[in-house]
Parts: structure tokens; C-alpha cells; sequence
């Protein structure tokens, strides 16, 4: 697989020269991969928003390169704002940055200013509307008279519509409920499996990273703590936890009956994998 | 045990939109809390729990019905600052309830605004502060603190008015892991230690574990109460009102049904593991 964004040496670091120094990302190296859904991880301060917002150049490094296919974004400052329609940002709450007449108008935003019109514009504002579940007759209703969900949705589907490579969501479904959470989270996962677009997604919740990231990146006070499968992380739950992070409650389960003597993988993290290892356990004792 | 708060054939509707209809968010609910009890109200969006906790401190008013707290009816305009006094809220939003530039002044707000004599106010503060694990903070300026503790500043500031009750709406929400526990840790010890009674309104099945009483609000009625333990274990009803059961009892309910005999009601990772263990053992 090849690397669409390759991440070297970054270090940020805020108030320079001022008693509030303090660098939120430091020395950082990783890649992310065409086509991967990758989740970071790590809680607050561990410096998550400070590193993705280097990787559309809304920050820049105090040292160290961004790469984005091979190029670094700040070789031409003046084309950051190519960087900006390729990698989309979305952040937290983005339902606050709804400001259009209606639903249409605030999801044409990005791509007009990218230079789309006519028939292709129209496509990749409804196209992106069906895709987080905006029915056609919301279109022209005004954002502020959604609910709380589908104002959320109309504000993924402004930078989906841009066509970014890479999709960056920062707590996508902070404050939802289960359902409303489960909801988006699938909307998310349909569109990455359809365009092969390389999504990165920032959560406080192991449980949601678990269920829907190819690999994790774990982040602790400015350092890359850990990179994997979400099976090889959770493996090392006693340090996740010492590191402040939450584990999945069925992985917590699961170190809870290897403790007891129960010969279980720990790494599980689902509760159809539990399951299954439970059902192995009894049929392999029933055998002896 | 006296009653806190009384809810009789309580109804609520929000206006219409132009040419709508009027949305009815509550639709006839009767409720008795106890004092000195923790109550988690669950329910998806839109199930009615956040109006109802609304009513609670007359914030909203019955559109049908009563609310009363601790007998007094949040209808009659002359007591609505006594209620208000014995019924303290906690919002979602750390940064939209701080309203002074130090920390102790924040505090101080609500006891000034009753007319609590200086030397007084000075020590609600301090206590409201210990209270909640934020004394040494006292002269900080709030928006240096993180969310966790941002929601303890608006709780100490609850605490300073001394009221029996505290409501709190989705106040976790927000937080990442630690801020969570660090505020849930304070609440659960603001009960045990102060007999306050608290009303959490959360959207985190796992922070109504250690409950005494969960209601489950579904469509503007009361849809489901009991403790912990009697509600996680209706695993359907549950997942039919757009909830989820703790993955323990999710666990627990598929290996019923793959034949294995464990109790549905181990609740806690623990008891969780005890459960299966003792099951698998005996095989």
C-alpha cells in the first residue's frame, strides 16, 4: 500500500518564547495509508487536534514535514488551499458552522469555491446529501430548523461534497445518542467502503475506534504511544489504561476472565468474538 | 423517605414552527423521587428527558399537570426562587455556564445574587470548591481548566447555593474519559457524603450502573423503572427504544441463548466475569 499522507519528525509548538510554552505534537512520525480507515486515539491534551490540523496545512509545523502523495503541503504556500479541498477536515460540533439560507446552499460552499458548477456541482451536493442520509425535500429547508443529528449531517455532507482523498473526523458523534451514533457511524463506513477514500478518525471512545478502524494510532502527551490493528492495541490494554485511555468494557471482560484462570485471548474486543471464544473454551473442555 | 420532586400527569409541548404542529415532549408522566436518592433518566434524543429534567427547577412549566418540588408547585410564580434554590442545574456545555473570569468568582455568583451576607459567601465558596476537588484552583481562570474540571467549577457553583437537589443534563456529554469519571466520581460522593439528591440525565448506559433508580424515557412517557440491574436485563425492550444494554449483559444474553447458564444480571465487568467463570467451571 502506498502512503497518501506521510507524517516526519512534526513538532508543534505553541507560545514560543512565552512562560506558556509547550509543544502539543512532538517529533511524530507515521504514514497513513491510501484506502485505510485509521483511528487515533489518545485523551485530551494528548495533542489529536493540534496533529490534524497540520494535515491541511491549517497549522504549521514549528518543525518537520507533511507529505501528502510524496509532496511536501508546504512547499508552495500559496496552493495550501489545494491541500484544504483534498484533505477535508470535518470538527467537532461542526453543526455550529452551518450559516446558508437553505440545506443546498450550505453543502454547495466547499465545491463552488473549488471551481464546480453547473450539472457537476449539483451532482456532488446531492450525491453527498443521499450519502449521510439527507432526504431531497430537506435540501431546501433551512439548516436551523434540523435537528441537532441532521444538522450535523448537513455539515459532513459540505466537506463530502468537496470529494476530499482524505476525510479527517474529529468526535463525529460527540453528544449523539447510541442510535444516532450507530447511525453516522454507518453512513461513514458506506462511504468509505464505495470511494476507497482514506478516512481518519479522532474519538474518545475505544469502543467506536474498535468497531470501525483498520488500524489505531494510540497518542500520549505529544508521542505516538502505539500503532496497530485494533487487535494488536488491545493487547497491550494494561497500558492503554495506564496511559488514561479506556479500553473496550468486552476487553475489559476478557483480561477479567484470564485473570480468573480462563484460557481467553485478551485482545478480543468484540462481544460476537468473546462469545465465540467462550463457545470454544466449553467445547474444548466438554472434549477432556 | 420524604419526596424530592413529584411529577403528576405531567405533559409539555414546544411551540409549532410556522404552519406546524406543536411538538409534544412530554405526554403524561408521574414520577416520585426520593430525596437522598441517584437517579439516571436514559432515553434516546427526542425521548423527553431533557424537558423533564427542565421542569425540575421550573426552568420549563407544565404545559398539563404539576411538577412539585418538595411540595411546592413550580406553577406558583411567587415560589419559583425558592425552587430554583433547592433544585440546581447542570448543563452540556462546560463553556456555556462559566460566567466570571476567576474561578472563585463564579462560584460566589449564585450565592451573591440570593443575598448571602460576604463573610458567608466566602465560605460556600471554599466548601463548594473542596466539594468538588477543585480548592486549589480557587484563583485560576476557568478557561485555562479542562472540560472535566470546567464541569466541576459549574457544579461547585450549584453546591454554593446549598440546594437538596442537583440536575444534571447530559453534563458528561462533552467530556472526554477522565473528565467523565472525574465528574461522576464528585457526584456519586455529593450524594453518599451530603445526601444531595441527584437526577443524571446521560446518554452513557455505563454511568447508570452504580444507580439506585434508572427511568428509560421513550416518546414522552416513562417507558421503563427500576434499578440497574432490573432494567439493563430487558435487553429487547431496550434495543427496541434505539438503546443498547452494557455489552456485559449483551454477552450474558447470547450465551443464555448458546445454551450456557449464567445470570443476566451481572451487571459489572466483575460480576460479569464471576458469572461466566463459575458457568464454565461447571461444565
Amino acid at each position: 500500500m502506498e502512503p497518501i499522507l506521510q507524517i516526519k519528525n512534526l513538532t508543534h509548538t505553541y507560545g514560543v518564547g512565552t512562560p506558556f510554552q509547550r509543544s502539543a505534537v512532538e517529533d511524530m512520525t507515521f504514514d497513513v495509508y491510501q484506502g485505510e480507515f485509521l483511528g487515533i486515539i489518545g485523551h485530551t491534551g494528548s495533542g489529536k487536534s493540534t496533529l490534524i490540523q497540520h494535515l491541511n496545512g491549517l497549522l504549521k509545523p514549528t518543525s518537520g514535514q507533511v507529505l501528502l502523495s510524496g509532496k511536501d503541503i508546504w512547499a508552495e504556500p500559496k496552493k495550501i488551499r489545494d491541500v484544504r479541498f483534498r484533505v477535508g477536515l470535518v470538527f467537532q460540533y461542526p453543526e455550529y458552522q452551518l450559516f446558508e439560507e437553505t440545506v443546498y446552499k450550505d453543502i454547495a460552499f466547499g465545491p463552488i469555491n473549488m471551481g464546480k458548477t453547473g450539472e457537476e456541482l449539483d451532482r456532488c451536493i446531492r450525491e453527498s446529501a443521499r450519502l449521510v442520509g439527507i432526504r431531497d425535500d430537506q435540501l431546501e429547508k433551512s439548516p436551523f430548523e434540523l435537528s441537532g443529528g441532521q444538522k450535523r449531517r448537513v455539515a459532513l455532507a459540505g466537506v463530502l461534497a468537496m470529494e476530499p482523498e482524505v476525510l479527517i473526523l474529529d468526535e463525529p458523534t460527540a453528544g449523539l445518542d447510541p442510535a444516532g451514533r450507530e447511525n453516522l457511524m454507518a453512513n461513514i463506513r458506506d462511504f468509505h467502503r464505495n470511494r476507497h477514500t482514506t478516512v481518519i478518525l479522532v474519538s474518545h471512545s475505544m469502543d467506536e475506534i474498535a468497531q470501525n478502524v483498520d488500524r489505531i494510532l494510540v497518542l500520549k502527551s505529544a508521542h505516538v504511544l502505539m500503532s496497530g490493528t485494533p487487535a494488536e492495541v488491545f493487547a497491550r490494554a494494561d497500558e492503554l489504561m495506564t496511559a488514561g485511555l479506556d479500553v473496550p468494557q468486552v476487553t475489559r471482560i476478557a483480561m477479567a476472565l484470564k485473570a480468573r484462570g480462563l484460557d481467553i485471548n485478551p485482545a478480543v474486543y468484540t462481544v460476537d468474538a468473546l462469545e465465540q471464544e467462550l463457545l470454544a473454551l466449553r467445547k474444548g473442555g466438554a472434549a477432556c | 423517605m420524604p419526596t424530592m420532586i413529584e411529577t403528576s400527569s405531567l405533559r409539555f409541548a414546544y411551540p409549532a414552527d410556522e404552519g406546524g404542529q406543536p411538538v409534544f415532549a412530554l405526554r403524561g408522566v408521574d414520577l416520585k423521587i426520593e430525596k437522598g436518592s441517584f437517579v439516571v433518566v436514559l432515553g434516546h434524543n427526542g425521548s423527553g428527558k431533557s424537558t423533564l429534567a427542565k421542569t425540575f427547577n421550573a426552568v420549563l412549566l407544565p404545559a398539563g399537570g404539576k411538577v412539585y418540588v418538595e411540595g411546592m408547585d413550580t406553577l406558583d410564580e411567587s415560589l419559583l426562587l425558592a425552587i430554583r434554590q433547592r433544585v440546581g442545574m447542570v448543563f452540556q456545555n462546560p463553556d456555556n455556564q462559566i460566567v466570571a473570569n476567576v474561578v472563585e468568582e463564579d462560584v460566589a455568583f449564585a450565592p451573591e445574587n440570593l443575598g448571602v451576607p460576604s463573610e458567608e459567601i466566602r465560605q460556600r465558596v471554599d466548601n463548594a470548591l473542596k466539594a468538588v476537588d477543585m480548592y486549589e484552583f480557587v484563583t485560576h481562570a476557568p478557561h485555562l481548566l479542562s472540560g472535566g474540571q470546567k464541569q466541576r467549577i459549574a457544579i461547585a457553583g450549584v453546591i454554593a447555593m446549598e440546594p437538596d437537589c442537583i440536575v444534571l443534563d447530559e453534563a458528561t456529554a462533552m467530556l472526554d474519559p477522565i473528565g467523565r469519571q472525574e465528574v461522576l466520581s464528585t457526584i456519586h460522593r455529593l450524594n453518599r457524603e451530603k445526601g444531595i439528591t441527584v437526577i443524571l440525565i446521560t446518554h452513557h448506559m455505563n454511568e447508570a450502573e452504580d444507580a439506585d433508580r434508572v427511568i428509560v424515557m421513550d416518546d414522552g412517557k416513562v417507558a421503563m423503572d427500576g434499578t440497574p440491574k432490573e432494567v439493563f436485563t430487558q435487553v429487547d425492550h431496550l434495543r427496541a427504544m434505539g438503546l443498547t444494554a452494557p455489552d456485559t449483559v449483551d454477552l450474558l444474553d447470547r450465551l443464555r441463548k448458546d445454551g450456557l447458564d449464567v445470570p443476566l444480571d451481572a451487571l459489572t465487568v466483575e460480576e460479569c466475569a464471576d458469572a461466566i467463570t463459575r458457568a464454565v467451571a461447571g461444565n
